[in-house]
């Protein structure tokens, strides 16, 4: 029976699979911002794991909310992005060192 | 009588404050004639105050002029006490300090600072009187300092000179050791009565007298005797008693008009006033008494032998001062408080006389103080000859002299003090170091008077020929207050000597316990009026050990000159002990005065400069420094390494939710 | 049953594995690729768990839109993939352990803890009729209508945001003026000169 433990399992395991992804990758910025996707997907699915298990649509409705934020996040970062290579001809993350004071 | 009273004392304020602010308006006739207008209706008033008092029949006034504040139920106020005591010294203080001004026109004429240094001394009368009408402690502190502070600015009056520097910053300093006993001596009579008032401290006494207070837990002490003591440690600063003594000679840095006004006459006898003005406090404790008299018994003595070897003139008589201070302290020790203000009083003029002769000699001599390098000034200085022979007759105690009765009744006054019979082995103890020594003071004393006097006015004449040539007698603003200083230094005991020591002169001002009063016992007994004891000399032996003292004096110094160089040399660990001054200088100067700067220098190296500038101010920063250089390979500036942090943090934070909460 | 249960595993191995493709892939290109994959998992996962509107938005949103945009991003930008390549983060070991560390924590928190408190089992069954888009649509636009509305504003926001970053001014570049181009007048582009006529040479 296919319950609220494993989809809690799975969320949890892909979260922590995208944030050693945030951790090791130094390659290329892109793939951050892939990973943060991935987080707030795991996220998603723990709130429609508790709706569906609570039988209430509110935790529905936020994961539309977040999907929406989402979104967002990935076109401003991207046009950062755009913006960041367009000035320094590469997104590789260990080249990006200015956030020291 | 009140606005006598505010006169006497604002009159002096009035003209110190004159000449001080507007010095360069007035010019120096200015000055001068202001600050004498000031001190001369002082004056003329007191003598005014101590008629009404003396034959006019009035009485004591307390009045309360103003309240300063009141907390906690302590008044704090200005009032003038004035009795008979209060009246005798301010008729002293006044007198003298008009003397020292006629005279500081000639000493200091050609001065720069001459309106700065009348100035001084009116503010110090000022304060003088202050100090002596006070009716409560806070005042009479008021005074005992504004005294201080005035003596610390004449005494480094030559500010440019380095020994005067180092003077008045000796004395200063040494008062503070005294005034700190002083200050918790008044803390203390605050504590037991509550008030600063003296009536009010005095109808106290016997209920404070009753109570012990315990200084260190487990030894508890009569807290009379604590109180007597501290305040009397605060005369010892003020009135140089040993071992507190040490500020007095070098004090002699300063101008000799000053000298004469404060360190010998009126500043000095602050600390014997005080405590005849608290014999009803002193009376309460016979250990104070004891310790009173002991202090006065060494520095009588003591100070005395070191006015032998000395070599300046005005440290000659600078000791000479201690010395006499020190018999007033033993009277004041043997209760006998009449005798101590009496011999007070004549010292004062007598003192002053010295001083102001002394100073006469030096102007002659063009300010060399040396007495090695003067003799025979006889012939050139005849009027300043004979009133310092009358002065210092009347120093030795010379029959018929002002000297002479003071001394004379203080000492049969110890002989037959409360001390004598007492059943105590201490008592017995305390008598014979204080009898025996006020009585071989006397011949000490005269012995020191007469090898100046003679080594300044006979014998050869040992100074160079330019100033030979100069040699003159000093003009009149010098030598009248000579002569009208020797007047009373000759006369007033045989006017005064009845009244105030067996007339029952200071009335309550000075409370004496029946089985303390030596002096009553004399009258009738020892005492049968001046002429009387003047006839009786040859029946005590103060007479002959003073003039044992001359002749000493006349055939070491003028007969046989090579003698004491001999003793000298015999004698060297005497003489060195003598010369170095029973080595007090450097018990205080390298003593506590070196301790006290290596200990200084001890908390500003390694205190101030190693502790808080090196590890707590520099350290800080350093640390702060080396910390952000190790926490600076942190900030890599790369997304990850913060991205790493966060998720650290988050981690953390679940596994204490977890496993911790 | 079984065969949702069946259902459930395979996509789950499957997304995890696209997801585990997305972090170490080499190629920006495949890490896009297998993230649409893993996203598509997701959405078949949430239909099984019967939130069918959010399984479609999902495909629609993100496949069918965000993730467009990332490979386009990465497809446009000319990406240095061997030089991407070399080196592997220092950060990698203690970044491996946190994760494994987080695991951990995670599953006591599931299996553990949560036993007892929330409870295990399946959802909670629909109703006769239930329609999932119906019953999210009656909750949004009632209770959360303001939510509603300040999403829109964001989205607008990010579009603003986005235009703003990457539009630039490029030199040398030849643009009509159209207003200069509507206002112009004959005289100011045509000058008549007077002249004699010259004889033909």
């Amino acid at each position: 029976m296919i319950g609220l433990e494993h989809y809690l399992t799975l969320a949890a395991m892909l979260f922590v699979l995208s944030v050693a992804g945030i951790i090791i990758n130094r390659r290329n910025l892109i793939l951050l911002l892939m990973c943060v996707e991935l987080m707030l997907l795991a996220v998603n699915f723990n709130f429609v794991a508790f709706s569906r298990y609570l039988g209430d649509e509110t935790g529905q409705v936020f994961v539309f909310f977040i999907l929406t934020v989402a979104a967002a996040e990935a076109a401003i970062g991207l046009a950062i992005l755009v913006v960041l290579f367009r000035n320094r001809r590469s997104i590789a993350v260990k080249e990006l060192n200015t956030l020291k004071g | 009588m009140y606005n006598y009273y505010l006169t006497i004392v604002l009159a002096p304020l009035a003209a110190a404050l004159i000449a001080g602010l507007a010095g360069k308006q007035i010019g120096r006739a200015g000055a001068h004639w202001v600050t004498i207008l000031g001190v001369g209706t002082s004056c003329v008033l007191s003598l005014l105050v101590l008629k009404n008092m003396f034959w006019g029949g009035a009485g004591a006034e307390n009045i309360s002029v103003y309240t300063w504040a009141v907390t906690d139920g302590l008044r704090m106020e200005v009032g003038f006490l004035v009795d008979r005591l209060t009246a005798l010294m301010m008729c002293v203080v006044t007198f003298v300090s008009l003397m020292v001004h006629i005279y500081t026109i000639g000493y200091m004429h050609d001065d720069p600072g001459y309106q700065r240094f009348f100035s001084y001394i009116s503010l110090f009368t000022f304060s003088m009187l202050m100090l002596v009408m006070s009716n409560n402690f806070l005042q009479l502190f008021f005074g005992w300092e504004a005294v201080g502070l005035v003596s610390y600015l004449l005494i480094g009056f030559w500010f440019k000179k380095q020994t005067a520097m180092f003077a008045n910053l000796k004395a200063f300093l040494v008062n503070r050791v005294g005034d700190f006993g002083f200050i918790l001596g008044i803390a203390g009579v605050v504590m037991f009565t509550g008030s600063l008032d003296y009536a009010t401290v005095f109808g106290q006494a016997d209920a404070v007298a009753g109570q012990s207070i315990e200084v260190f837990s487990g030894t508890p002490w009569n807290a009379m005797t604590v109180i007597c003591i501290l305040l009397f440690i605060g005369a010892m600063g003020k009135s140089a008693q040993a071992p507190l003594h040490v500020w007095l000679p070098d004090s002699m840095e300063g101008p000799t008009p000053i000298s004469a006004l404060i360190h010998a006459a009126t500043m000095v006898t602050a600390g014997i006033f005080m405590v005849a003005r608290m014999s009803p406090l002193f009376e309460l404790s016979t250990t104070a008494l004891g310790f009173v008299i002991i202090i006065g018994a060494v520095t009588a003595f003591f100070m005395g032998l070191l006015g032998i070897v000395q070599n300046d003139i005005k440290r000659v008589v600078a000791y000479s001062t201690l010395s006499q201070l020190g018999y007033m302290t033993v009277a004041l020790g043997a209760s006998a408080y009449s005798a101590a203000i009496f011999h007070l009083m004549t010292h004062a003029f007598f003192k002053a006389l010295l001083f102001l002769a002394a100073g006469s000699v030096i102007i002659a001599m063009h300010h060399e103080q040396d007495i090695r390098k003067m003799g025979g000034l006889k012939k050139y200085m005849p009027i300043t000859y004979w009133t310092s022979l009358i002065g210092s007759l009347a120093l030795i105690g010379f029959p018929g002299s002002s000297g002479f009765f003071s001394k004379d009744l203080l000492i049969e006054a110890v002989k037959e003090s409360h001390w004598h019979d007492g059943a105590s082995m201490g008592d017995q103890v305390t008598y014979w170091i204080a009898y025996l020594s006020v009585l071989l003071g006397v011949f000490v004393t005269a012995l020191y008077s007469f090898r100046m006097f003679f080594l300044v006015f006979h014998g050869e004449e040992r100074m160079d020929a330019e100033t030979k040539s100069h040699l003159h007698e000093t003009p009149a603003v010098v030598t009248v207050p000579l002569i009208l200083l020797a007047i009373p230094s000759a006369i007033i005991g045989w006017f005064s000597a009845d009244a105030v020591l067996f007339g029952g002169f200071f009335g309550d001002a000075i409370q004496v316990k029946s089985v303390h009063d030596a002096l009553t016992g004399l009258n009738g007994t020892f005492w049968h009026g001046p002429a009387a004891l003047v006839m009786h000399i040859y029946a005590s032996p103060v007479f002959y050990l003073a003039a044992l003292g001359v002749i000493a004096a006349w055939f070491l110094y003028l007969k046989r000159p090579d003698i004491p160089a001999t003793i000298k040399d015999k004698f060297s660990g005497i003489y060195n002990l003598l010369d170095r001054k029973y080595y007090f200088d450097d018990l205080w100067i390298k003593g506590f005065a070196g301790v006290g700067r290596k200990l200084g220098q001890f908390l500003w190296e390694k205190g101030d400069q190693l502790i808080i500038d090196g590890i707590l101010v520099n350290g800080t920063a350093k640390t702060v420094g080396r910390l952000a250089g190790v926490m600076r390979q942190i900030q890599t500036g790369y997304l990850y390494t913060y991205a790493f942090a966060m998720i650290i943090g988050l981690t953390a934070l679940l596994g204490w939710l977890i496993w911790l909460r | 049953m079984l065969f949702q249960t069946i259902l459930f595993y395979t996509f789950a191995a499957v997304m995890l594995g696209a997801a585990l493709g997305v972090v170490f892939s080499r190629n920006p290109v495949h890490s896009v690729m297998l993230l649409v994959l893993t996203f598509f998992q997701a959405a078949m996962l949430w239909l099984l768990a019967e939130a069918e509107f959010l399984a479609i938005v999902l495909v629609l949103v993100y496949v069918g839109a965000v993730m467009v945009l990332f490979l386009f991003v990465v497809m446009m930008l000319d990406v240095n993939i061997e030089a991407a390549k070399r080196g592997i983060s220092r950060l990698a070991v203690p970044g491996i352990a946190i994760a494994l560390l987080m695991v951990v924590e995670l599953m006591q928190l599931i299996w553990l803890r949560g036993k007892g408190e929330v409870g295990s089992g399946g959802f909670a069954p629909t109703p006769e009729g239930y329609s999932n888009t119906k019953a999210l649509g009656s909750v949004l636009y009632t209770e959360h209508v303001f939510a509603f509305e300040m999403a829109a504003v964001i989205l607008l926001l990010a579009i603003i945001a986005a235009i703003t970053l990457t539009m630039r001014k490029r030199p040398g570049l030849k643009v009509q003026n159209i207003a200069e181009q509507v206002a112009v007048q004959a005289k100011d582009r045509v000058r008549i000169v007077k002249m004699d006529a010259e004889k033909k040479q």
